[in-house]
């Protein structure tokens, strides 16, 4: 399953980042999540919960997820819309020469200890 | 009073994994061994082609192949049975890709300093795959008639990190609606650099242009 499998380089990337600040527990993760990255936040958390529970480091940890909105930008007429309403093509021109800006993130934004 | 303290790491997934990719990149180069990452959708014919790619190089490279598959080891014992080239088998105990560390641990059960060529057949996905570099030399993908002209609209990141597509099953092309030259276009808006080469797997026509690429570019790899 792949949010399991996302799960665990989270889970290798905190472990990490405790072991550079000395923390002993951590309370929360939060992550950032694009909304097109692929990954589910429900089925992220309840993997988390799962797999964070067999870590001393991480147990009863809680992971929250902000997501954040997919834009794209248009190279023939230059305008941005939002990715997930109109997809590939843009709406303004019909141009489908389109690049995502962002919302692909899976990213570790802060944890706290 | 219990105080919580919040560390920012601000740090994608992705970035240890693009470290390791590098450096297995760059152990590779120093061995002068090419390591080609396959990808397509299940089914597409990857085992196929490399069976017929394999029997065109074989003379010609010291080839050895590495079969990523979530639970089997039928694709490894086909391709070692066909063409008599080192197979191994690399179970993802579930994961849907390979990263780096995974193809490294692969990497590790291959006699490396006697070959100049080694094919890793990923697992059958055309999203995941493509966000994990390898570490691999270069990337292909199989697309198959069948999937139909459109799928490089629906999952762009894989055409935008492939070097290669291959057009797979040509045979059947009078029986779908599969338009070549809209496909070559849709993969270009994605990609404007990628090489596209139709094939037939099951008659392995094209695929002496795919062996001759794949031979140029170890070429390359190794000076
Ligand atoms: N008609 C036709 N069938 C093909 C061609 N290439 C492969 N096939 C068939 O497609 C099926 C799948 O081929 P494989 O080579 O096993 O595909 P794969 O991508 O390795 O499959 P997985 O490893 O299971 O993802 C088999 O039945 C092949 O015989 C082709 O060019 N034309
Ligand atoms: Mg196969
Ligand atoms: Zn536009």
């Amino acid at each position: 399953m792949h949010e399991l499998g996302i799960v665990f380089y989270i889970i290798r990337d905190v472990k990490e980042a405790a072991r550079e600040h000395g923390v002993e527990h951590v309370k929360t993760v939060v992550m950032n999540i694009g909304e097109v990255s692929t990954v589910v936040p429900e089925y992220l958390t309840d993997c988390w919960r799962w797999a964070a529970d067999k870590e001393d480091l991480l147990r009863g940890c809680e992971l929250r997820c902000n997501l954040l909105p997919a834009l794209t930008t248009c190279n023939a007429c230059g305008a941005q819309y939002p990715t997930v309403q109109h997809g590939i093509q843009c709406p303004h021109c019909g141009s489908k020469d389109t690049v995502l800006k962002c919302g692909n993130e899976i990213e570790i934004k802060e944890i706290e200890v | 009073m219990d105080s919580v303290k919040v560390i920012e790491i601000k740090k994608s997934i992705f970035e240890s994994n693009e470290i390791d990719a590098d450096s297995l990149r760059g152990e590779l180069k120093a061995k002068g061994v090419f390591l080609l990452n396959l990808m397509s959708s299940p089914g597409s014919g990857k085992t196929t082609t490399l069976v017929r790619t394999i029997g065109l190089l074989k003379d010609k490279l010291r080839i050895a192949v590495m079969e990523a598959d979530i639970d089997s080891d039928v694709d490894a014992l086909k391709i070692k049975e066909a063409t008599g080239v080192a197979s191994i088998q690399l179970h993802t105990g579930g994961m849907c890709h390979l990263d780096a560390e995974m193809t490294r641990q692969g990497l590790d059960n291959v006699p490396l300093d006697g070959l100049d060529l080694v094919i890793l057949e990923n697992v059958g996905n055309l999203v995941c795959p493509a966000e994990f570099d390898t570490g691999a030399c270069c990337n292909a993908m199989i697309l198959s008639v069948p999937e139909g002209h459109d799928k490089p609209l629906k999952y762009p990141l894989m055409f935008q990190v492939c070097d290669l597509v291959l057009i797979n099953k040509t045979d059947v092309l009078p029986y779908f609606d599969f338009d070549l030259e809209k496909c070559r276009e849709y993969i270009h808006l994605r990609n404007p650099k990628a090489r596209v080469i139709p094939i037939c797997a099951k008659t392995g026509e094209g695929v002496d242009a795919f062996a001759q690429w794949l031979l140029e570019e170890v070429t390359k790899w190794k000076n």
